[in-house]
């Protein structure tokens, strides 16, 4: 299942074949779509969001969703694990299946499927009281009990694969919130990863950053491509360019287009998805 | 469908610049043809050196469009159509400024032929002249229109283009073969080399004409069912 330079988090097969409602059925993977999105519709209060959107999202391929503010970027990713139901007032229709499993059926306990549908914010937010080391193993503590030395390996596994560990392997009793603000984005990732998710959500990380911190987070998602299936959304086109190999765009709650990137940059089949990369809005 | 424009007035501004650039070069090399042409006609070699003086301003609107490309290309990181144009720009002044080339031979030829006795007019060449200039005039118009259709009419005169070369080759190969000493060879050449200037500059048409078939549909036409698909 992993392969390349990234090696799972985890030690052992400690959490492996964790599926939504217990930890024992259900294929990991299907061969087509790790997600599948059907009919999704999404309001806050009276005021919808998404409009019966239908969507695929291919196993371990990085998917960049663009479009303009408020057109339910966020609000869709955050529908992929449930994260839009936390909003008071927040409601949706429609299904999203992860591994051909509705997420939203009754069985399912959200915080076992936020760990296998990870997710990373726009801005970096490490636990300000914790230490890095703590902070990668925060999620984890949630659900799981380690020994010291497994501990000690799922760090070091999750530093690694964020890129993070040459920077940080002599310091990690240090607080989180001394690294930069791109260590901090790195801290997340890692975080996110220690508890071995299969999907990553990545909600604008970069739009905090600066260039050089941007390319290593761009660099990070490169890698980890080839072992998790990848969610971005960002406001910048050039980067949906640079790290996706398909690309989803909305428009006032509605999908317009998706297809693989290279087409999508170079050659866009609806007149509206041409207008907005090319800038021509409003 | 209604032309919509950048958000950006300033990127608007500078592919309108750019667009305005290369259709200021296609009209300098159009007339760099249509004086060559005229040149060789009235057997002019003055009215020829003044043409070859012309092509340093189509050199310098290469480098200066090359130049205005790569800064739109790194202020602006262009997409869809918009980088479809870019790319149609970079490789429209290559073709712009290798047509102009083949202007300037035509002259230097004209200004050796001057020098020697009138042959007996060729009409294939002036006809040859007639449909490149025509060409070339369309593939412009159909890249400031956005006209694939019409770029697809002029990809389509390159044959009839092809034909009047062949003919003209033989007709002349047959006079050369017939004439009375070297001279006559000599003088063969240099106006088989003309035509095949022309033939050469209907090539470099085509490829601006396809160059805008992309630049519209997106879709590639170069090599159409020719290209090799053979693995390994």
């Amino acid at each position: 299942m992993l392969n390349g330079s990234v090696s799972p988090a985890l030690p052992g097969a400690a959490l492996r074949g964790a599926t939504l409602a217990d930890e024992a059925a259900l294929p990991r993977e299907t061969a087509e779509s790790k997600l599948s999105v059907q009919g999704l519709s999404a309001w806050f209060g009276d005021q919808r969001v998404l409009h019966d959107i239908d969507l695929e999202i291919r196993p371990r391929q990085v998917t960049a969703i663009i479009g303009p503010s408020g057109c339910g970027k966020s609000t869709l990713i955050r529908c992929l694990n449930r994260m839009h139901e936390l909003v008071p007032g927040a409601r949706r229709e429609g299904q999203v299946l992860l591994d051909g499993e509705d997420i939203h059926a009754r069985s399912v306990d959200p915080v076992l499927l936020r760990r296998r549908v990870g997710m990373v914010f726009q801005k970096p937010n490490p636990f300000p009281t914790m230490s890095i080391r703590d902070n990668v193993l925060a999620g984890l503590r949630l659900t799981h009990r380690l020994r010291r030395q497994d501990q000690d390996a799922v760090v070091e596994g999750a530093l690694r694969q964020a890129a993070l560990w040459d920077e940080v392997s002599d310091r990690l009793g240090e607080p989180g919130i001394g690294l930069s603000g791109g260590q901090q984005q790195r801290l997340c990732i890692a975080r996110a990863l220690a508890v071995e998710p299969e999907v990553l959500l990545m909600d604008e990380p970069c739009s905090a950053l600066d260039p050089i911190a941007t390319a290593r987070i761009e660099d990070l998602v490169h890698s980890l491509r080839d072992a998790y299936t990848i969610v971005i959304v960002t406001h910048n086109m050039q980067q949906a360019a640079r790290v996706s190999q398909r690309t989803v765009f909305l428009l006032m709650g509605e999908l317009v287009e998706e297809g693989e990137t290279s087409r999508l940059f170079t050659s866009p089949g609806d007149r509206r998805t041409e207008d907005y990369i090319t800038g021509k809005f409003g | 469908m209604t032309a919509t424009r950048h958000t950006d007035r300033e990127y608007e501004g500078e592919l309108n610049r750019l667009r305005e650039r290369l259709l200021l070069m296609a009209g300098r090399v159009e007339e760099m043809i249509s004086r060559s042409m005229k040149a060789l006609e009235q057997r002019d070699a003055v009215l020829a050196r003044r043409t070859i003086v012309t092509d340093g301003r189509v050199n310098r609107d290469e480098i200066e469009i090359d130049e205005l490309c790569l800064v739109v290309l790194a202020r602006r990181q262009p997409m869809a159509s918009d980088l479809r144009f870019i790319t149609l720009a970079l490789k429209m002044v290559v073709d712009l400024e290798r047509i102009a080339d083949l202007a300037v031979n035509i002259c230097e030829r004209v200004i050796d032929l001057s020098e020697r006795p009138p042959l007996s007019p060729y009409p294939d060449i002036p006809k040859m002249a007639q449909l490149v200039r025509g060409m070339l005039r369309d593939a412009v118009d159909a890249f400031v229109e956005r006209d694939d259709a019409r770029a697809q009419s002029v990809i389509d005169r390159d044959d009839l283009v092809d034909q009047l070369y062949h003919h003209t080759f033989r007709e002349l190969l047959q006079a050369m073969v017939e004439s009375q000493g070297r001279s006559g060879v000599e003088r063969g050449v240099q106006l088989q080399s003309v035509a095949k200037y022309l033939e050469r500059m209907a090539d470099h048409i085509t490829n601006l004409a396809e160059q805008v078939v992309f630049m519209v549909r997106g879709q590639d036409i170069r090599h159409a069912g020719k290209l090799d698909v053979r693995s390994g």
